[in-house]
């Protein structure tokens, strides 16, 4: 049986309520499916489900807000058998007895069904202290329990350890979790009628926390770098010459293409900064920023934008900013964007010195293109040129690797016809 | 489906029938070494070769390794494909100068106008009681060297599959092959052919932890995986068979499924390759770990002589199935 939690959708989400569930028990879901509406603060977002399985329970009821990492649902694989009525948990593979020096065959000493998890296995001998909250010293705990922990919201100070030395592992982290799942509900007030929410205002505070956050934490360098543009804006006008209305491209396209392209080669800009430490994406996935109308903005993920075709890339903008109005955004479009890309050009202004969206590492500004004096060859001229900026996180990177960002960028550019 | 008809087949034939089949279809292969003509080999690899052949292409050598192998890169570097075998790796000692200062380096300070296509059989490993000066596994030292490429055929498929391949390798391909294994036995397809030398490979799925080995060390962790079965840990056996380059992207998509490894190693612990495997894990899948990585290695005693001093300066199943118990904990996993 497994837990399908309140997702995080944006660092700045601490909280969720839940508007529509789209499932209900007994049915089966596959990892993508669409199962539940979520009120962020910001927007009301579809929420994926990362897992295969069947719908046991529909722990939070439509209306109620939860932290993240709560759980929503619990499910269990297509096949298993339902989980008793008391909620025993899957039972575990045999313990291992207690290592004996050496050889006799493992005579698995058939020990009795795991008892209710807060019992706990009796450990051998250093009797593992249950890591009480308080202590000084650094709780033992494997890289992969802490992130569990982190993901389904576990307070490791509760959890009891059973591994090497009485080390916190990822098996003592998820016990934990399904026993303490009433907790955050118990927290809950009595369900309140969806609320009428000014969703300016928290829209507003919302975006105030992140950025705020992002300029406390992170220390932004930036840069700039004025691109000709006059390659790309004809190969435009020619290849729009040869698309039906619809299929006409933009030059925003043009720009997201070269940023996800450049990003590819760049992959120390293109990920995030998380416990002090840079984790590449596994893909490129570039944020859009998309103003909305009444004010306040989201930055969705445009997946692997770095294998779109020019035409697939106008295509995914218009369906993102189109329900990015409406409301209708992905879970995963939330929370999966490497690197943000935000184009104030059409607004009219030259550049944009931007603030980076953590826990991302950077951001590329795009101004207008428009016709403006060049040099090039001695001779001064009049071309569409525009300026990219970058604003990048000095932790994870310097300003040496970021002006090779923005200079891939123009070199891309420069050979409209290969994006 | 066609089925191939299997022939059952040791791994000493299986090695033989490679060098048989590289003979024949390339007349630039040629074997040399210590015994390998009137006598067949110290391991009884090339025993008939002469025969077949003569003289001309399965040539008995002088004991100077320093001596043959550098004659086995220069008629490399002269358009011809050798094979040398060298008898223990701890002989191929006497050569390390021509290993490294000339196969492992020419090509890079020529330019890259010389390949050094060439082969160096070596046995490697305990076992036999054949004492401290024939028995050791020094892949390690030679696993520091760029340019060189290492393969630990532990399979009898391995043993008759990697020849081809590493002969039309234009770099110096190194392949070891473990004393106990010379008598493995299994079933062959008769038109069982060339496999990559690329990849790592899964001898074993499991869910609850990789046991990483290489050459003589993979019985030992099949074995292991057999007796924590039973206990009800499933242990992926991963199969390293290139020692260099390492294929790190099997060993951490196994890691990462199984969140925890044992890596099982002949060679000496310190500055060990199961030393270099396991700074990997640490570097590329930190966060997917539940345990520390173990390593189980010989003893750092030169190799006894008395049987059971030998075995127990050897890695054991028992040893990894403690190693994975203290692992795994009190709990199992799930």
């Amino acid at each position: 049986m497994s837990d399908f939690v309140m997702p995080s959708l944006g660092a700045d989400m601490e909280a969720g309520t839940l508007l529509d569930w789209y499932v209900k028990p007994g049915d089966t879901v596959k990892r993508g499916d669409i199962v539940a509406l979520v009120d962020t603060s910001k927007a009301e977002i579809e929420v994926e489900i990362f897992e295969d399985g069947v719908i046991d329970e529909l722990v939070v009821p439509v209306g109620v807000r939860v932290p993240v990492g709560a759980v929503l649902a619990t499910l269990h694989p297509v096949g298993a058998k339902v989980a008793a009525a008391v909620g025993a948990p899957v039972e575990p593979a045999p313990p291992i007895p207690a290592p004996a020096p050496r050889a006799p065959p493992i005579a698995a000493p058939a020990p009795p069904p795991p008892s209710p998890p807060s019992a706990g296995p009796a450990p051998p001998a250093p009797a593992p202290v249950p890591a009480a909250a308080g202590t000084n010293h650094r709780l033992r705990v494997s890289p992969l329990a802490r992130r569990v922990a982190e993901q389904l919201g576990v307070d490791l100070a509760t959890v009891t350890g059973t591994g090497p030395n009485g080390a916190i592992t990822r098996a003592d982290v998820e016990r934990v979790s399904t026993v303490a799942v009433p907790a955050p509900q118990a927290a809950v007030a009595p369900p309140p009628p969806p609320e009428p929410v000014d969703r300016q205002a928290a829209m507003r505070a919302a975006i105030g926390a992140l950025m705020a956050r992002s300029k406390r934490e992170i220390p932004h360098y930036y840069l700039q770098l004025e691109i000709d543009m006059s390659r790309a804006i004809e190969w435009l006008h020619e290849t729009n010459l040869e698309r039906p209305v619809n299929d006409r491209l933009l030059p925003s396209a043009l720009l997201l293409s070269a940023v996800a392209r450049a990003a590819v080669e760049m992959p120390e800009m293109n990920g995030f900064w998380i416990d002090d430490a840079f984790r590449p994406g596994s893909g490129v996935h570039l944020g859009v920023a998309i103003s909305l109308r009444g004010g306040g903005l989201v930055a969705p993920a445009l997946h692997d934008a770095d294998r779109k075709s020019l035409a697939e890339i106008m295509a995914g903008v218009r369906d993102l900013v189109q329900r990015a109005r409406a409301g209708r955004l992905r879970s995963s479009e939330m929370s999966d964007p490497t690197l943000t890309v935000t184009n104030l050009g059409e607004h009219g202004v030259d550049l944009v010195h931007g603030v980076i969206y953590p826990p991302q590492v950077a951001l590329v500004g795009f101004g207008a293109v428009r016709e403006r004096p060049w040099t090039a060859d001695g001779m001064l001229g009049v071309r569409p040129t525009v300026t990219a900026t970058l604003a990048a996180d000095h932790r994870a990177s310097d300003g040496h690797t970021g002006s090779r960002l923005l200079t891939l960028i123009d070199r891309q550019l420069q050979k409209p016809e290969t994006l | 489906m066609s089925v191939a008809p299997a022939k059952t087949i040791t791994y000493r034939e299986a090695m033989r029938e490679a060098i048989r089949e590289a003979m024949l279809a390339d007349e630039r292969v040629f074997l040399m070494g210590e015994d390998v003509g009137a006598y067949g080999g110290c391991f009884g690899v090339s025993k008939g070769l002469l025969d077949e052949f003569g003289p001309e292409r399965i040539r008995d050598t002088p004991l100077s390794e320093s001596a043959f192998v550098g004659a086995g890169i220069g008629a490399a570097m002269g358009g011809m494909r050798p094979i040398v075998e060298v008898m223990t790796v701890n002989f191929c000692l006497l050569a390390l100068d021509q290993i490294m200062n000339n196969a492992a380096t020419i090509t890079h300070m020529s330019g890259g106008q010389f390949a050094i296509p060439l082969v160096i059989r070596m046995a490697t490993g305990a076992g036999r009681q054949v004492a401290a000066q024939h028995s050791h596994s020094l892949e390690g030292w030679l696993a520091h060297i760029p340019g060189l490429k290492l393969l630990a055929p532990a399979t009898i498929a391995d043993a008759r599959g990697m020849l081809a391949p590493a002969l039309a390798d234009p770099n110096p391909v190194l392949i070891f092959e473990h004393g106990s294994l010379y008598n493995l036995e299994s079933e062959l397809p008769a038109d069982a052919g060339a496999v990559d030398i690329e990849r790592a490979a899964i001898r074993r799925p499991g869910s609850d932890v990789t046991l990483i080995a290489y050459g003589g060390t993979v019985p030992v962790a099949l074995a292991a995986a057999d007796e924590l079965a039973a206990a009800g840990v499933e242990a992926e056996v991963l199969d390293l068979r290139v020692l260099r380059p390492l294929d790190d992207a099997t060993i951490i998509a196994s890691v990462a499924r199984t969140h925890r490894a044992v890596v099982i190693d002949e060679g000496w612990r310190s500055g060990s390759l199961a030393a270099e495997v396991s700074a990997r894990i640490m570097e590329q899948a930190f966060y997917e770990l539940d345990a520390p990585v173990a390593r189980v290695c010989s003893a750092e005693v030169p190799m006894p002589y008395p049987h059971h001093l030998e075995q127990a300066a050897l890695p054991q199943p028992a040893t990894v199935v403690g190693e994975v118990r203290s692992m795994v904990g009190a709990a199992g996993d799930e």
